[in-house]
């Protein structure tokens, strides 16, 4: 097994353990809190691809932004936040065994599909790499974004402020 | 066996930066705030430990750690013990990216990273989370109040700071803190951009939860803030977590604004030491000048000032740089 | 490039040594003693009254909201700043574009007193 391949393994299972925490917890700040090292795991696997900068995004958005906003989702809940929820019903057993099945035809698939393995190195992706796409050949959707970002701010002020 | 060299160089680099910070950072600059408090209020200050008061920060600490960390029934244990890793944790990760000075064989950075500066701005926002679990870990009314307030407050000054972090990556066409560095070799980029490091210099105060942005932590009304629970080593942690991230804006303000190391004379290092304690004396300054700002003030002067001067000031920036100068 | 992040990684990893151990020789070593009003969560020195864990205003949320588009914002003018003068004047304006539209957004936050600490 090279390096990479046990950096990859420890990275994945830092994301999926710390995955596991934020399904089952019952406490929701537990789950909330739990997502930084899930983020972060994605974060090195995005460094094994070569793409620092979508890394760096990772963090700043996700493990620092996201999970904030989650946070003072949960704190404008009723009633106290530590007190454990119920995170399981009676289907608990039925949704795990529909889970599994779907993990099991996932895995199927993706070891009987011949996947072509494309040759040589990964192209670097560096910020100047990604500014020349932006405003080169994808200049549309770069503007487009951020007409979305406009989009995403209005419906959430208009959400949120419906009451007055 | 080259893998090993560099595993060995990395351990010994890390050491070398926490002992830094942790000595010639926290603790002397716990000690230089409160000599310079003392001189601003016309008193002596700690005068006893050491020469001239030298050693007090060493006595406290060394007091610190034989306290016994309590952790109060009601808090959440795990959350709670967490949240005193992650925060000078969080503020430590900060100086990979911080060029301290240049030797004849290159610069001295632990790692010159391509996405510098954003690698920076990334870190920092993760001290906010640490800050977060620590006063909802504690159960306590005046943590959770404090640890809300500081997290409403650090990341509404994070988008200045990044649109001031954009505007120097406009002017170097890199990210990289070298780069910016050696951009400065002519002028200091404080001297073309002085709008974006006046927005800098703020918006660090504010991060880093200093006076007059102190409302997290206003003793008057919330005890201590986010860590009024924390008792012995642990509140220790919290205070080097909090001078290792104002130390990290003003390395950061240094690098991007006050040409980092570069200076005629002197050895490279000792300009950056030099230029670090002149922001750090500026930050002590205005901790004695202004009073405290009221939450809507604050919001307020970040939503409705900082950030329309700062997009103005980057489009005005582009402008000349992009479009005028070429 | 994999090299620097193994850098930062032993960084973390040391780092994070570094600041438990402490933690733990403390552990070992500290005092301890046991009587039940010391962990009491403190509250200036009157019994403690209800839980801390309750309901905060929505305003903190809204807040949180519009700084998660304005940062995502910030992250597409990196990019942007590194090739900008390079590229010339068209990167200026497709910029300004980009800029103006999400100042709008700010305007209408502005507006709707989403930016209000009420």
């Amino acid at each position: 097994m090279t390096g990479e391949a046990i950096v990859f393994y420890v990275l994945a299972a830092v994301t999926l353990g710390s995955a596991l925490v934020v399904v089952t917890s019952g406490n929701i700040v537990h789950s909330a809190a739990a997502l930084v090292p899930a983020f972060l795991g994605v974060t090195g696997l995005y460094i094994l691809l070569n793409a620092e900068f979508v890394a760096g995004i990772q963090v700043l958005i996700y493990a620092g932004a996201i999970t904030v906003l989650i946070l003072f989702a949960i704190m404008l809940t009723e009633g106290g936040t530590g007190l454990g929820g119920r995170q399981r019903n009676e289907q608990a057993l039925v949704g795990a065994a529909v889970a599994a099945a779907m993990a099991a035809l996932l895995v199927v698939v993706a070891t009987r599909t011949g996947w072509t393995a494309g040759g040589g190195a990964l192209p670097p992706y560096t910020p100047g790499a990604i500014g020349q796409s932006f405003l080169g050949q994808n200049i549309l959707v770069f503007e487009g974004t951020s007409i979305v970002l406009l989009v995403s701010l209005m419906g959430a002020i208009l959400i949120a402020r419906r009451e007055d | 066996m080259g893998w090993m060299w560099d595993v060995l160089r990395a351990v010994a680099g890390t050491i070398i930066i926490f002992s830094a910070v942790a000595f010639i950072g926290v603790m002397f600059g716990v000690l230089l705030e409160r000599k310079i408090s003392a001189w601003m209020q016309s008193r002596l200050g700690p005068k006893h430990v050491g020469p001239q008061g030298l050693l007090q920060t060493l006595a406290d600490t060394i007091k610190l750690m034989q306290k016994e960390n309590i952790v109060p029934r009601r808090a959440d244990p795990l959350i709670f013990a967490s949240a005193v890793i992650v925060v000078p944790l969080a503020a430590l990760l900060d100086y990979v990216v911080i060029p301290f000075g240049a030797t004849r064989w290159g610069p001295l950075i632990f790692r010159d990273l391509n996405i510098g500066v954003l690698y920076f701005a990334a870190t920092s926002s993760l001290v906010v989370v640490g800050i977060l679990m620590a006063g909802w870990g504690s159960n306590n009314k005046y943590a959770l109040l404090g640890g809300m307030r500081s997290a409403a407050q650090m990341v509404t000054y994070e988008i200045p700071i990044g649109l001031a972090l954009v505007t120097v990556a406009l002017m170097a066409g890199s990210l990289s803190t070298v780069t910016i560095v050696n951009g400065q070799a002519r002028l200091w980029y404080m001297v073309t951009q002085p709008v974006a490091f006046l927005i800098f210099l703020v918006a660090a105060t504010a991060e880093v939860n200093r006076i007059p942005f102190d409302l997290v932590e206003a003793e008057s009304e919330l005890v201590a803030g986010y860590h009024s629970e924390y008792t012995g080593f642990r509140f220790a942690l919290f205070q080097m977590g909090e001078y290792a991230e104002t130390f990290a804006m003003a390395a950061m303000a240094v690098t991007l604004f006050l040409g980092g190391w570069r200076g005629p004379v002197l050895p490279p290092v000792l300009w950056f030491v030099i230029k670090l304690y002149a922001l750090i004396f500026v930050f002590m300054w205005v901790r004695w000048t202004y009073p405290r700002f009221r939450i809507d003030q604050m919001l307020n002067f970040s939503w409705k000032i900082l950030i329309p001067v700062s997009v103005l000031n980057l489009v005005v920036t582009a402008f000349f740089v992009v479009v005028v100068r070429r | 490039m994999l090299l620097d992040w193994g850098y930062v990684a032993i960084f973390a990893l040391v780092g994070a040594g570094m600041v438990t151990l402490p933690l733990l020789i403390i552990w070992l070593i500290s005092p301890r003693s046991d009587y039940p009003q010391k962990f009491e969560t403190y509250e200036s020195g009157v019994p403690t009254i209800g839980q801390a864990w309750s309901q905060f205003h929505v305003r903190y949320y809204l807040f949180s909201l519009v700084f998660v588009v304005f940062d995502v914002e910030i992250i597409y003018l990196y990019p942007w700043a590194v090739v900008a003068r390079s590229l010339g004047a068209p990167a200026f304006w497709e910029m300004l574009v980009f800029l103006v539209i999400l100042v709008l957004g700010l305007a209408y936050a502005w507006r709707r007193g989403a930016l209000e600490w009420t």
